[in-house]
C-alpha cells in the first residue's frame, strides 16, 4: 500500500498498529509463563504474571487514545477505516486473554499449596496450541494475512475439544475422591480460560478477516464446547468432533 | 441502479479546444437521490456536472460528445431550448452569488421571468416557500427588502438555494455550495440537501469526502478526465473495488 500525503498519518498508524503487537506479545508470553508457574508450582512466578497484566491494561488504553485522536483528526476511509476499527476491537480481545492468563496464574498459585493432580500434564498441551493461535493471529493482523487468520480460526475446534474430555476426566477424578474437588475445580477453570483465550483469537482472526476483505466472515465455525449441557461425564462420552 | 434515473449520460466525451477533459463518461443520475461527484482537481467531475444542463455552451471552444438524456430525452438536441432546460435543470454554484437585489427579488427573479404566477399574491407564496424550503425564511422574514448581498456568506448560499427551487426544477446541480461556507453553514446546507431530495434530483460536486460520503447515496470517482468507479456510496467509502478510488478517499494519492 503506497502511503499517505500526510506523513504523520501513516506514523499514527504505526504507532497504533505496534502497540498492538506489543500487547500481543505480552500476553503470549502471560500465558506461557502463567502454563510454566502451574507446571513447575512456582507460586513467585505466578505472582509476577498476575502483575505483569497491569502494562497490558495500560497498552490498552494508549490503543483506546490513539484510535481516538485518529478518528477525530483523519476522518479515515476505507481500508483505514476498517483497520482502526479492528485494532480497537483486536486490542479489547488482547486485553481479556491477558485477563484470563492472569487468572490462570493466581490458580497456579493456589494449586502450588496442594498434592499435584495428574491433568496438569494436558493443559500445557492445550495452553502451547492457543499460544501458537495467538502468535499467528499477530502475524495475520500484521501482515494483513486473510489465510493465516483463518487458519487461526479453524484451529480453535481442537481447543475445544482438548476442553471437551479435560472437562470429563476432571468430573470423574472428583467422583472418585471428594478431597479431588478443590484443585479439580481450579484446573477446570484454567482450561476454560485457556479455552476462552482460544475463542478471543478467533475473534481477532474473524476482525482480521473483515479488515483486509471488506465483508464480514460468512462461514460457520462448529461450536465445540459442549459442555454446557453436560449432567455427568458420559454425556460427553459418545460426542464426535463431527457435532456442531 | 435499481432506482430510475433521470438522466442517462452515455460515451461522453468534453474538449476545450486541444484539451480532451472527459472520456467516454457512461452514468446514471437516480432520480430523487443525491448523486456525489468526487475526484482531485482538474479531474473532469465539475465540467461532466456543466454538462448536464448545458453550462458548457458558452465557453469557447468546448464540445461535447455523446448522449445526455433527461427523462429520456436529448438535452443536446437541435431544437432543445436551452433556457427551458435550465428550468428544469437548476444549479447553485461554490461562491454564493446572489442578484444585486433585494432578497425578495432574488427569490422572485425566476417565476417572474418564466411567468410561472399570475398574481402578486402567488409569487408571494412561491417565495415564501421557496425560502422556506432552504430554510432560511425564518432569518430573513422580517427584511425582505434587505439586498441579498447583505446576507452572510452562509446564508446567500441558502438564498441561492431558495432561487434555484423557486421556478420548481426537477434537477439541482450543486458545484462544491460549502466551500466558501463555515462549518456550521454548512451543516445546515447538508440538512438542506438531504431534504431536498425527497422532491428533486440532486448531483453535488464536493472536494469534501466526509461530505460526499454523509449527503451523497451514489458516489462518482472521476480522474483524469474518465469516471473511474460509480456506485453505492457507502461501498465507495468503506470498500471500493478500484484501487485508484481506494488510494485517492484514503489519502494516498501521488
Amino acid at each position: 500500500m503506497p502511503e499517505h500525503t500526510v506523513k504523520s498519518y501513516d506514523e499514527e498508524l504505526n504507532q497504533m498498529t505496534g502497540t498492538i503487537l506489543r500487547m500481543g506479545g505480552m500476553v503470549e508470553q502471560q500465558l506461557a509463563e502463567a502454563i510454566t508457574a502451574l507446571v513447575k508450582r512456582d507460586p513467585e512466578l505466578a505472582a509476577r504474571v498476575i502483575q505483569d497484566d497491569k502494562p497490558v491494561d495500560r497498552l490498552e488504553h494508549e490503543v483506546d487514545h490513539l484510535v481516538m485522536r485518529l478518528l477525530a483528526l483523519r476522518q479515515p476511509m476505507a481500508v483505514d477505516l476498517r483497520l482502526i476499527t479492528a485494532s480497537l476491537k483486536i486490542s479489547s480481545d488482547l486485553e481479556r486473554i491477558g485477563d484470563y492468563a492472569a487468572n490462570v496464574a493466581k490458580r497456579a498459585g493456589a494449586l502450588s499449596q496442594v498434592e499435584p493432580m495428574r491433568p496438569v500434564v494436558v493443559i500445557p498441551r492445550m495452553s502451547l496450541i492457543v499460544q501458537g493461535m495467538i502468535k499467528d493471529v499477530l502475524d495475520a493482523y500484521m501482515g494483513r494475512d486473510v489465510d493465516k487468520a483463518l487458519d487461526v480460526w479453524r484451529r480453535d475446534e481442537e481447543v475445544d475439544e482438548i476442553y471437551n474430555s479435560l472437562f470429563r476426566e476432571l468430573l470423574t477424578y472428583m467422583m472418585e475422591d471428594p478431597r479431588h474437588i478443590t484443585p479439580c475445580t481450579h484446573l477446570l477453570f484454567i482450561a476454560k480460560n485457556i479455552e476462552r483465550m482460544g475463542d478471543h483469537a478467533t475473534n481477532i482472526a474473524e476482525t482480521i478477516s473483515f479488515l483486509v476483505t471488506g465483508t464480514p466472515l460468512d462461514e460457520v465455525r462448529p461450536k465445540g464446547d459442549k459442555t454446557p449441557f453436560t449432567t455427568t461425564p458420559a454425556d460427553l462420552q459418545d460426542t464426535g468432533s463431527e457435532e456442531v | 441502479m435499481p432506482l430510475p434515473s433521470k438522466m442517462e449520460i452515455s460515451g461522453l466525451d468534453v474538449f476545450y479546444g486541444a484539451t480532451r477533459a472527459l472520456y467516454d463518461v457512461d452514468m446514471k443520475v437516480a432520480e430523487k437521490r443525491v448523486s456525489a461527484l468526487i475526484g482531485p482537481s482538474g479531474c473532469g467531475k465539475s465540467t461532466f456536472l456543466r454538462c448536464l444542463n448545458r453550462m458548457n455552451d458558452i465557453i469557447e471552444g468546448c464540445r461535447v460528445d455523446g448522449d445526455v438524456l433527461l427523462d429520456g430525452n436529448d438535452i443536446y438536441a437541435r431544437d432543445l431550448d436551452v433556457v427551458q432546460l435550465r428550468a428544469r435543470v437548476g444549479m447553485v454554484f461554490q461562491k454564493p452569488n446572489p442578484f444585486p437585489k433585494s432578497i425578495y427579488d432574488n427569490v422572485a427573479y425566476g417565476p417572474r421571468i418564466h411567468g410561472l404566477t399570475n398574481n402578486a399574491g402567488e409569487l408571494d407564496e412561491i417565495v415564501e416557500s421557496s425560502l422556506r424550503k432552504a430554510g432560511l425564511y425564518d432569518e430573513v422574514a422580517d427584511r425582505m427588502s434587505a439586498p441579498g448581498t447583505s446576507l452572510s456568506g452562509g446564508q446567500q448560499q441558502r438564498l441561492c438555494i431558495a432561487r434555484a427551487i423557486a421556478i420548481s426544477p426537477e434537477v439541482i446541480l450543486m458545484d462544491e455550495p460549502c466551500s466558501a461556507l463555515d462549518p456550521i453553514a454548512t451543516a445546515k446546507v447538508e440538512e438542506l440537501i438531504d431534504e431536498l431530495k425527497e422532491d428533486f434530483t440532486i448531483a453535488i460536486v464536493t472536494h469534501n469526502m466526509q461530505q460526499a460520503a454523509r449527503v451523497s447515496q451514489y458516489t462518482a470517482f472521476f480522474h483524469l478526465g474518465k469516471l473511474v468507479e460509480f456506485g453505492d456510496t457507502e461501498a465507495i467509502f468503506t470498500n471500493p473495488e478500484e484501487k485508484r478510488t481506494q488510494d485517492y478517499i484514503t489519502g494516498r494519492f501521488g
